[in-house]
């Protein structure tokens, strides 16, 4: 065990270092200087030079990499164009305010899918099995950004029942969760962004299940006697693995999705500081939270493998 | 009893007979037929082909010219003066937009994966077929792709390039290869131990031949179904970049982009606001389901 756990991890090391590779070129990738947005328009070359030699534009490439690695390595993500705050800083406040919709997104999403597809995987062919094949196609097919905008209509504008947007007069600061007038701006960007991975996971779920229960040891187990609920309960920790694959991946896309979800609720965690870096064309704050969330979802993979053997002992040998 | 009746029977009975009647259908009559008898596939096919014709005629269908501005009719609810499903923010025929809408949609949702699958399907036999050394290095750089999700790696691409048309494709291409890729050589891999393979090598064949003949014939059909489901992830994605701005730039018709202006307008035409967004949704439930039939039919797992 302690050789697989030591083995994954140096295996995510290279990862890593290849997320930052990505981020680090991200700059490249943006057309023109990547000092144009900094600089103002009427800068003699003379001071492009200093500045360029300052923040170490002139060395090579590798080089410039290797800077930039140490200095990440060190907490530090530059400066944010529009705002001049440190980067680590922005992004920090900002996950935060992830963190507490993932905090009610993610528990909810797996607790009502897992539950779902388990038991329409149990009685294949019910109505319950046919109405979680048809919301994981709804899922799967689903703009959440459009769910966002429909739940507003309904709840916000025609019932007026649910603030629309924002986090609320107290702001991120002040934010208390068993306040109900903070807890209310919650609501919809929860079941937003739980949606889709209830859709996802419901049928992962129910497939992983109807196969684990076509196999011949479930047959031996009805033989030895054993009662319905002990089969369903070797069936369901034999199909764990398959499902918690499937929730890792699901809480990289909750990550990822975020960007749109938040965008849509102005909610001000990582997404929306995501969308407006890229209004402001702010690359620094951009490159940050994307390194970030990326490593984030690195390390969430390397949890998620790690809980796998954990709980099926077969993987470790492959 | 058939069985032990058989036994007694005098031994002629049992000399060679014609084949009995039923007709052996090939594979791709018996992957018709199947398609024939799945009624769910068949009536989405139907709507994929009505949105595609839909945005190939759209001058003929969409009622008004879907750039046209109007002052004084402005976000008008459905039904409004032959405005069947209202206008937008600028006065113009939200049908017509929608109309014309779908053509970039659908650009967005089919081109990048037709390119990821030609590069990560190329990229994926090769790894595959040649194995070793070069198979760790392709798909070890793959694994890095796949360490973003999805919709952040094609924000931050087409965030730092700055958005339009061809750098949303483009970011949406770069997202597709390294799964494509590995299904491709996941497939490639399994064919490659098999022992046809060893048996075309030994009477002669060159790699180029066995690719050619043995591997990709293989290889087409699960990498084609997972293109297949990837077109509606595809549109998701495109529509997501343009509602953030970084896809389609106004006042080009999109549906992503129509979504991100009218949501300004809420309060006004609530429901108005909500018609790309259903275009969106139906168009990418309806590629979700035909991709699915078709997996069944083909009978491929991936």
């Amino acid at each position: 065990m302690t050789f697989y756990i030591a083995r994954r991890m140096l295996y995510a090391i290279p990862i890593a270092f290849g997320v930052s590779l990505v981020c680090f070129s991200l700059v490249y990738l943006a057309p023109g200087d990547p000092l144009q947005t900094v600089m103002p328009p009427d800068a003699t070359a003379e001071t492009i030079a200093i500045v360029k030699h300052a923040y170490g534009f002139d060395k090579p490439i590798p080089i410039q990499y290797l800077m930039w690695l140490g200095h990440v390595l060190t907490g530090d993500l530059g400066m944010s164009i529009s705002t001049r705050r440190p980067v680590i800083r922005e992004v920090i406040d900002a996950l935060s305010n992830t963190a507490l919709l993932a905090t009610f997104a993610v528990p909810l999403a797996f607790s009502l899918g897992y539950t779902m597809g388990a038991i329409a995987g149990c009685l294949p062919g019910r109505w319950l099995d046919r109405l979680v094949t048809g919301t994981a196609v709804i899922g799967v097919s689903l703009p959440n950004y459009w769910l966002g905008i429909v739940l507003v209509v309904v709840f916000a504008v025609e019932l007026a029942a649910l603030p629309a947007t924002g986090m609320g007069p107290t702001g991120s600061a002040n934010f208390h969760i068993l306040d109900w007038s903070c807890a209310k701006y919650l609501v919809l960007p929860v079941m937003t962004l739980a949606m889709i991975p209830i859709g996802i996971l419901s049928r992962t779920t129910r497939a992983a299940v109807a196969e684990v229960r076509n196999q011949d040891f479930v047959l031996t187990l009805r033989a030895k006697g054993l009662s319905e609920w002990a089969v369903i309960r070797h069936v369901l920790k034999n199909s764990l693995p398959q499902v918690m694959a499937v929730m890792g991946l699901q809480f990289g896309y909750l990550l990822g999705g975020s960007i749109l979800v938040e965008t849509v609720f102005t909610w001000p965690g990582s997404g929306f500081l995501l969308s407006k870096a890229i209004i402001n064309r702010d690359v620094p704050v951009l490159q940050g939270t994307i390194l970030s969330l990326s490593l984030i979802f690195v390390a969430t993979n390397l949890i998620v493998d790690l809980l796998q053997s954990m709980v099926d002992p077969r993987i470790r040998r492959t | 009893m058939t069985d032990i009746a058989a036994l007694d029977q005098p031994l002629e009975t049992f000399a060679p007979q014609a084949a009995p009647a039923t007709r052996v259908r090939g594979y791709w009559r018996s992957v018709l037929y199947r398609l024939r008898h799945d009624p769910v596939t068949l009536v989405f096919a139907a709507i994929v082909l009505c949105i595609v014709l839909a945005a190939v005629f759209a001058p003929l269908l969409a009622p008004f010219d879907p750039y046209k501005e109007s002052v004084v009719s402005r976000l008008k609810p459905f039904g409004w003066k032959e405005h069947w499903l209202g206008t937008d923010e600028l006065g113009r025929d939200m049908l017509s937009r929608l109309i014309y809408g779908g053509r970039v949609s659908l650009l967005m949702g089919v081109m990048p994966v037709l390119i990821a699958t030609i590069v990560g399907g190329l990229l994926g036999v090769i790894g595959g077929f040649a194995g070793g050394r070069v198979n760790t290095v392709i798909m070890r750089a793959m694994d890095v792709f796949y360490a973003f999700p999805s919709v952040l790696l094609a924000v931050a691409i087409a965030g730092a390039m700055g958005g339009g048309i061809g750098n949303g494709m483009l970011a949406l291409t770069l997202v597709f290869i390294p799964p494509m890729c590995r299904v491709a050589e996941t497939a490639t891999t399994q064919v490659r131990a098999l022992d046809y393979i060893e048996a075309a090598r030994a009477t002669g064949a060159g790699t180029i031949t066995i690719i050619r003949y043995h591997v990709l014939g293989n290889v087409l059909g699960p990498v084609c179904i997972y293109a297949s489901s990837l077109v509606s992830v595809s549109i998701l994605l495109a529509s997501g970049l343009s509602f953030l701005g970084l896809g389609v730039r106004p006042p080009t018709p999109d549906w992503g982009l129509m979504l991100s202006t009218l949501r300004q307008s809420i309060y006004v035409v609530p429901f108005v606001c909500a018609v790309p967004g259903a275009a969106i949704f139906v168009t990418s439930i309806s590629f979700n389901l035909v991709s699915d039939g078709l997996r069944a039919a083909m009978d491929v797992r991936l």
